[in-house]
């Protein structure tokens, strides 16, 4: 069984690292690079813990094989803050109390950054319909809804 | 050192206006790491030259296990051990009051590996460690299990017939007028009754009677279960895990393994959701045997698939709920009866669910019977106040009925009969400090309740009791040489009460919420605690905090003595500072915590205070839940359009993670009504083993969900915290049922409501 | 030990040769392809990337007819205005499997050759009556989308072929598409039952053309002529739309499993039927 060498770029830094064909995007990022954070819930794509960012997609990491990441550009949560300065999404999951246990919290901080890239300004049932693929099972999402449109109103100050 | 039991005559609650952190909403200390992705779960942990452990399980759901052979797997190279049930010590019959429920031992010590019988499928049979995760599964695949197939009984029902394929062959139900002559499924029966039950229903003037099923439904927690463990050649033993109780997990595996607890150290991961179902333990005792056997740490995960087979779900029931009335609503009798599927080993909450079924009531004559029965399914844990949702929602759409025939409102029915401070409850204690009225007045006062309603649109509500308990935590608090504090417990952060330790800490020293960490200590560096659950953590180990705490200020002032050299007496503590009193000492500026400590080598030595305890008093709490909803009539399809929750938490240390558990609740409850249960086929295999078709609400399924935060504090809390995690998931299954018969006109009592199931009434109506 | 080869080729042609091989899978999206190889469903040798052939990523016009690349996601349809303007019922019908994150990936190609009979993209590609271009050892060959299912998880294709695009045809004016599913929740579900509904129209808003796809109802996905014609000639009346629910529940032969009842799933379909039948009307510029 021969491992393959992949050649991508993770949060901006190219690195490398050899990969069973069979071994997803997912078990790369934490096995092979350290990248903890993005999680395994259900390693079939239905519940977003796995969420990353490939070019420019939100994608469930567990459906991507490991070596379709050659060339290809990877954003992680671990990218998410700049240095020790958090995202405006991080800041207000923090401020609204918008995790408790947090284990789902990597991929909604995700997927709201991909929602946020391409729809500065949603509405709830907007925010409500793209998240839908991250389950969160200990706040019942309001806190969730709340922090996202939140850090809308305030990427959208930041613009002007 | 074990210290005072309980709080009540503490006089802390004396006013809003004298809290300064208490009630506050600081951004939680351990955030930074969680929205980082930088904390440490379950899975996210590594020991140098780990093994990987992978689990064969039951293909059957009943068979006897006739022969393991695993020599192929033992012989395939990279495998470093193969387990069984021979492995383990046979354990008698042993109680732990572990937490949610008493656990036999025994049963868990089977639960955990098969012995002679598998009892469900997915039941654990044997398991491997490897170098790789591929070894370990093509391991796996050469271990040669020889099953004699028996017949598999599901339904709670059908395990209580006549006839019925036997789970255990020495089960005689216990708590009946006579030992039964023959074994059954029925572990035992539990009755609680009070008054004279033919007198009441004769004496009422409308009788309203239905039965109910609901379904084995699973906590759902994100995070499946994870561990690494090493045992080594000393014997000693590392844990790692995720679970509700380092300790539990400690004590499970000594037993287990027939070990001494000392020899064991479990360290906790972060926990990605237990919700109860993390209050047992499944993966790290073969870990731990694995690495016994191999001589390396050996780290195990279970796939999602895993944790819907082979955890426990919560119990399906059959229920019958028999409500007499006088024509003004005043209930004269009531009689319940409740039969849960425990799965594979006795141990449903149907105790609880007794208990609680009719707690929101004064009723002068009840009967509650309660069945126990085993059923080839996996082993029934905790799940947010065990039993007690499955209970309510069969009271609760009753008591819906009983009003809609009495044309009485839901609410005043509820307040007609509501029992107050002075009542004695259902379950036996009397009632104090409760605050259930006012969850039904906040209700009524909402501009939600006074909205109307639109077509095909129905509203409902019900009410929900949980008792919440205290039990053992340890606390300790620590000062740092720059005055700075550290507050060490041992109870897993579930929900955020890391930041209510530090705050309740804060609060009582008198200094910033900033200067104080919070932190989670293996089972080595703190004393004993009970697991987090049951609502305990903020009311017994935050106790536990607070009372460390004025250790710590005793200490304090004792120095601040030292150091003016005057009497004890003449230095009080104030604002995090220490004032010194002496008339002759009029100059003394305050002492700050930062001074003190600066100097306590000087003075005697480090700071610090630690308190165990037992604690009492826990508050019950009550909640009343209403909830709109729309049909779309031709696909029966459910929107929920409006949930308005109140509960009384005596007092929220933190409003937002407050409310945060009563979000949660509510969403876990309306998943139960609506989508949620396990689905079995005729090989009694569970069809919809992951989270595509086992469905979870996901966040288009909600709307807002308003909390309604009412305080009647707890005298026995420092701050008058009562327990607020388990309640909001107790009404909404009955509000959203009752919202339904609103909306359609028709009574559906079989949960989960469905859209199938929706549309099939309504066809049934029209025609 | 499963020896699992991973190829990415960069030309048709390089795909067919790699195709050739024994075990060897075609994959665009993956994202059922994943699934089933984690579940043991699925046990490849070689799995056959499509993602770098050039053009297999990407919509273009050609005379008026959109040629979709095979390994293009649904959130890619999404975002093509025109595609959007013309084929609405296509678009929110890949826009509707799975979550956002699947949508990112999923492809209309990969979902219907996955055949599952409940496949979202497969009834609204059939009522617009897509064709697929297929590739294979012996050169190209054009198959309308209905006839590549043929049963569940099987497809018309011979070994080493695979679907390179999908052709959606020149639209008259006065066109439209809408595609309808039932969850029992909002998102994230499997469709119990699923109709794509496309319809032109004359200026006088009489409908001139018509096609329903049914999904969930069958083994594979319907055409169902003859809920088509029940609307052909009329301006969507009740009558029609009477017409056109029985005729689609006429076609049905579902299962009952852990979805839905057979029973259920007739009588959605003649439901879903007429409303995205109304909804395409409406968008053709029919009055409401």
């Amino acid at each position: 069984m021969s491992k393959q060498h992949v050649s991508t770029t993770v949060n901006g830094d190219p690195v490398e690292f050899l990969a069973d064909p069979g071994m997803t995007l997912l078990d790369a990022l934490r096995d092979e690079l350290d990248l903890t954070g993005s999680k395994e819930g259900c390693g079939s794509g239905d519940c977003g813990a796995c969420s990353v960012i490939l070019d420019g997609r939100l994608v469930c990491s567990c459906l991507v094989l490991a070596p379709e990441a050659e060339g290809r550009r990877v954003e992680t949560i671990e990218g998410l803050a700049h240095g020790s300065r958090l995202h405006p999404l991080q800041q207000k999951f923090l401020e609204h109390a918008a995790l408790q246990c947090g284990f789902c919290t990597p991929g909604l901080l995700m997927a709201s950054k991909a929602l946020l890239d391409v729809n500065p300004d949603p509405t709830e049932t907007e925010v409500r319909y793209w998240l839908a693929g991250n389950l969160c099972r200990c706040t019942g999402y309001d806190k969730i809804v709340r922090a996202v449109m939140d850090a809308a109103a305030e990427l959208r100050q930041e613009r002007v | 050192m074990s210290d005072v039991l309980d709080r009540a005559d503490i006089g802390h609650n004396e006013g809003d206006d004298h809290l300064k952190i208490v009630g506050t909403r600081p951004v939680r200390p351990d955030g930074a790491d969680k929205v980082t992705g930088r904390a440490a779960y379950g899975a996210d942990f590594n020991m140098p030259g780990q093994l990987v452990g992978k689990v064969l399980r039951s293909p059957h759901a009943h068979a006897r296990i006739v022969s393991i052979d695993a020599r192929k797997a033992r012989a395939l190279p990279g495998v470093k051990a193969v387990i069984t049930g021979d492995d383990f010590p046979n354990l008698a019959d042993e109680f732990h009051e572990g937490g949610e429920a008493a656990s036999n031992l025994r049963d868990m010590a089977m639960n955990v590996i098969a012995r002679d019988k598998a009892l469900y499928h997915g039941h654990a049979v044997a398991a491997v460690a490897a170098i790789s995760s591929a070894i370990a599964d093509e391991a796996l695949a050469l271990i040669n299990v020889t099953y004699e197939v028996l017949p598999h009984v599901i339904e709670v029902e059908d395990a209580m017939a006549e006839g019925a394929p036997l789970l255990h062959r020495h089960m005689f139900t216990e708590g009946l007028e006579a030992r039964p002559d023959k074994p059954s499924n029925v572990a035992k029966r539990n009755r609680i009754a009070r008054g004279d039950l033919d007198a009441g229903f004769a004496a009422a003037d409308v009788i309203v009677e239905g039965r109910y099923t609901t379904k084995a439904t699973h906590q759902g927690y994100i995070e499946p279960h994870a561990t690494v463990a090493s045992w080594a050649a000393d014997g000693q033993c590392n844990v790692w895990s995720s679970s509700q109780g380092q300790f539990m997990v400690r004590t499970y595996c000594a037993k287990v393994l027939g070990k001494e607890i000392s020899d064991i150290r479990v360290t906790p991961a972060e926990i990605g959701g237990g919700f109860g179902g993390k209050t047992v333990v499944y993966l790290e005792p073969l870990a731990l045997a694995l690495s016994r056997e191999s001589g390396h740490p050996v780290k195990m995960v279970m796939s999602r698939e895993e944790v819907f087979r082979a955890t426990g779900p919560t119990s399906g029931a059959v229920m019958h709920v028999k409500l007499g009335a006088k024509t003004d609503g005043t209930l004269t009798a009531a009689d319940v009866e409740l039969k849960y599927q425990a799965g594979a080993f006795p141990g449903s909450p149907v105790g609880a669910g007794s208990m609680t079924a009719l707690a929101c009531y004064d009723i002068p004559a009840f009967r509650i019977t309660g069945y126990d029965v085993v059923t080839n399914t996996p082993k029934v844990a905790a799940y947010r106040a065990p039993g007690a949702p499955i209970s309510a929602f069969a009271v609760e759409s009753a008591m819906d009925d009983l009003a809609l025939k009495l044309g009485i409102d839901p609410i005043a029915l509820r307040e007609k009969n509501a029992v107050r401070n002075g009542t004695k409850a259902s379950y036996g204690p009397t009632y104090q400090n409760i605050g259930y009225l006012e969850t039904l007045q906040a209700i009524k006062d909402t501009e939600h309740y006074r909205t109307p309603l639109g077509p095909n649109q129905g509203r409902g509500m019900a009410v929900g009791f949980w008792f919440n308990v205290g039990g053992e935590s340890t606390a300790a608090v620590n000062i740092n040489e720059d005055g700075t504090a550290v507050v060490v417990t041992g109870n897993p952060d579930i929900g955020g009460s890391r930041a209510s330790m530090a705050m309740m800490a804060a609060e009582t020293l008198g200094i910033a919420v900033e200067k104080v960490r919070p932190m989670v200590a293996d089972t080595a560096s703190i004393g004993f605690s009970m697991l987090t659950g049951g609502s305990r953590t903020t009311f017994a180990t935050g106790m536990a905090v607070v009372q460390s705490a004025e250790k710590v200020i005793a200490e304090l002032k004792r120095r601040a003595a030292l150091i003016w050299d005057v009497a004890a007496d003449h230095v009080i503590w104030k604002d995090g500072a220490a004032y010194c009193l002496d008339p002759a000492k009029a100059d003394e500026k305050p002492l700050t915590l930062e001074a003190i400590a600066g100097q306590s080598a000087r003075t005697g030595g480090p700071i610090t205070g630690q308190t165990s305890l037992n604690a009492q008093g826990a508050g019950p709490g009550f909640a009343a839940h209403l909830c709109d909803v729309e049909i779309d009539p031709e696909t029966g399809h459910v929107t929920v359009l409006r949930y308005t929750a109140s509960q009384d938490v005596g007092r929220a240390i933190h409003p937002a993670y407050v409310e945060g558990q009563i979000q949660g609740g509510v969403a876990q409850g309306v998943g139960w009504a609506l989508n949620e249960e396990y689905i079995f086929d005729r090989d009694g295999h569970m069809e919809n083993a992951g989270f595509l078709d086992y469905r979870v609400p996901v966040a288009s399924d909600l709307p807002m969900i308003d909390a309604i935060l009412v305080e009647v504090p707890n005298p026995r809390h420092p701050f008058g915290a009562k327990g607020v995690g388990e309640v909001p998931i107790v009404p909404p299954l009955a509000a959203v049922a009752n919202a339904i018969r609103q909306a359609t006109g028709v009574r559906m009592a079989d949960l989960p409501l469905s859209p199938p199931k929706i549309r099939a009434v309504l066809d049934a109506k029209g025609a | 030990m499963s020896q699992l080869d991973y190829l990415a080729p960069a030309t048709p042609e390089e795909a067919v040769k790699a195709l050739g091989a024994a075990g060897a899978r075609p994959m665009a999206g993956g994202t059922d392809l994943l699934v089933q190889l984690r579940a043991g469903r699925a046990r490849p040798d070689v799995i056959v990337d499509l993602k770098r052939i050039a053009g297999a990523i990407g919509i273009r016009e050609e005379a008026g007819a959109f040629v979709i690349g095979a390994a293009t996601p649904g959130a890619m349809l999404g975002e093509h205005a025109a595609l959007v303007k013309a084929w609405p019922g296509v678009v929110e019908a890949a826009n509707l499997i799975g979550s956002t994150q699947v949508q990112g990936r999923a492809t209309l190609a990969g979902n219907l050759c996955n055949a599952s009979p409940a496949a979202d993209s497969v009834p609204a590609m059939i009522a617009a009556r897509a064709v697929c271009v297929v590739v294979g050892p012996a050169g190209r060959r054009e198959v309308p989308v209905e006839a590549i299912c043929t049963a569940p998880g099987k497809t018309s294709l011979s070994p080493g072929e695979f679907v390179l695009e999908i052709k959606l045809p020149p639209r008259p004016a006065r066109a439209s598409d809408a595609y309808l599913r039932l969850i029992p929740r909002t998102e994230m579900d499997i469709a119990v039952a699923g109709a794509g509904v496309n319809l032109a129209l004359d200026a006088q808003g009489v409908i001139t053309e018509a096609h329903v796809g049914l999904g969930a109802v069958a083994p594979t996905a319907l055409l169902v002529p003859e809920a088509g014609q029940a609307l052909v000639g009329s301006k969507l009346d009740e009558a029609a739309l009477a017409r056109l629910d029985a005729a689609a529940r006429a076609a049905c032969r579902p299962i009952s499993d852990k979805r839905g009842t057979a029973e259920y799933r007739t009588k959605i379909a003649g439901v879903l039927a007429r409303r995205a039948a109304a909804i395409a009307y409406q968008r053709a510029g029919g009055a409401a």
